[in-house]
């Protein structure tokens, strides 16, 4: 078996083609191969969240995730879904409750909290914090955030109603 | 720390497989979801000469209703175990069980069927399989074989799986209108591994009479485990707070958790008999309305 594998991939809406080493996940890749530093290494063992990036659409754990596995595949990063405007209102939710303090968590928590967006649009803040239980946040106690995105939540129902 | 070096291979069908894996040798591993997998690397508990992808394989997805038998493809993610119709409506337990598993970016790319094959003894499907007394589909180059799924799981981190097999699909009897099934557990955060858990799966009259039980626990032992006097003590009576205590009684000759991070074997026993009442309170409910 191979240990360099050739793909090409869409990240952030451009195709790219790299060979990877087997041993880079999909984060360590976003880093160093396309100096896409928005996304984050921590724990790399799936653990803390800070290295969410969304996958086909998905998030998904970018530090569980083989480099050499994603030939064909389309992965959107923090800074695709800052560009394309899609979590604006969450973004400056974020900064308006001081959700983002160190800002280590902050990009995981973002494509966390979109999917919440898009998945749970009536989401309490009991399912919030359900759906954000997978990425550690050491600064705010989380409070913040959840004010944050509850805010958005609302603003959302609220223009879909007008 | 990084992954040790290794190799990598993708198939895209069965046949494929079986050639990677005869050319790979025996050092060489299934990789599906890698929620698990790939994170053993990452403590080196685990250095494989190489990983077969086997997530494209189309034969390996999908959930469908045959006759009796709910049939759910091994790369079928917890996500869609979560959200799929048939899922609901045949095997509700999975359904339960999605959510408690990990947290949302886990469940969108771990597997059934990795799960099963890992046999973790605190993870929720390898026991919700036993209480829905599920089949497991295995297959290798020679053809394909069924295993109970109590017969399937054989201890700490170990199964029935054979070199050169992996596992299709799991099928599940699906659940009759007798059918009660529930999935409770006890962590100490959300999303954590269970301290203690249980899928308790039953069959009741409308009058309330059990006639089978099957309560399984996870998190409290080397694996998925049938709480055999438990369950017993349920069947052929009308389910009442009596036999829910009967049942509870009979744990402390079914279970002998060990100790682990969390606390001792007492902590374990107590919270086993917690989460049987938990459980069971749920179908109480409708066996008083019946009575």
């Amino acid at each position: 078996m191979n240990r360099r594998i050739d793909i090409t991939l869409t990240v952030n809406g451009e195709r790219v083609s790299r060979s990877v080493d087997t041993r880079l996940h999909l984060i360590d890749f976003l880093r160093t191969e396309l100096g896409l530093t928005g996304a984050h290494t921590a724990c790399e063992h799936g653990v803390c969240g800070a290295c969410t990036v969304r996958l086909d659409g998905d998030p998904v754990r970018g530090c569980l995730v083989m480099a050499a596995s994603l030939d064909g595949s389309v992965v959107e990063t923090i800074e695709g879904l800052s560009d394309s405007g899609e979590i604006r209102d969450l973004q400056e939710a974020f900064v308006a409750r001081n959700a983002a303090q160190c800002g280590y968590c902050t990009p995981g928590m973002l494509v966390t909290a979109a999917d919440i967006l898009t998945q749970a649009p009536n989401a309490s803040r009991e399912e919030i914090r359900e759906h954000i239980s997978g990425n550690y946040c050491r600064c705010t106690g989380y409070q913040a955030i959840v004010d944050a995105v509850e805010d958005v939540l609302k603003s959302r129902r609220k223009s879909e109603a007008a | 720390m990084k992954w040790p070096a290794m190799g990598y291979a993708r198939v895209e069908s069965l046949d494929e497989l079986w050639q990677v894996l005869d050319a790979a040798g025996p050092e060489a591993q299934i990789l599906a979801g890698g929620q698990s997998l790939l994170a053993t690397l990452s403590f080196r508990l685990s250095e494989p000469s190489g990983l077969i992808d086997i997530t494209r394989i189309a034969a390996l997805r999908g959930v469908s209703v045959a006759g009796a038998t709910l049939r759910i493809g091994s790369l079928t993610r917890h996500a869609e175990l979560g959200r799929d119709p048939l899922v609901a409506a045949h095997a509700p337990i999975l359904a339960e069980a999605a959510p408690l598993i990990a947290h949302p970016a886990i469940r969108n790319r771990g597997t059934i069927g990795g799960s099963l094959a890992l046999a973790d003894p605190a993870a929720e499907l390898p026991a919700c399989v036993v209480a829905l007394d599920a089949t497991i589909v295995v297959a290798s180059r020679g053809g394909e074989r069924r295993v109970p799924a109590a017969d399937f799981f054989q201890g700490l981190f170990t199964t029935d799986l054979q070199p050169g097999e992996i596992i299709t699909a799991v099928e599940v009897p699906v659940a009759t209108p007798a059918s009660r099934q529930t999935i409770v557990e006890v962590t100490r955060r959300s999303g954590d591994y269970a301290m203690a858990g249980l899928a308790a799966v039953l069959a009741m009259r409308a009058d309330g009479t059990v006639d089978a039980a099957r309560l399984v626990f996870f998190g409290v032992g080397s694996g998925a485990e049938i709480a055999t006097g438990a369950s017993a003590a349920l069947i052929g009576a009308p389910l009442t707070r009596a036999t829910i205590a009967a049942a509870q009684g009979a744990l402390a000759d079914d279970l002998d958790p060990p100790g682990d991070l969390h606390g001792g074997p007492e902590l374990k026993r107590h919270l086993a008999r917690v989460i049987t009442a938990r459980a069971l309170d749920t179908f109480l409910a409708s066996a008083e309305q019946a009575a």
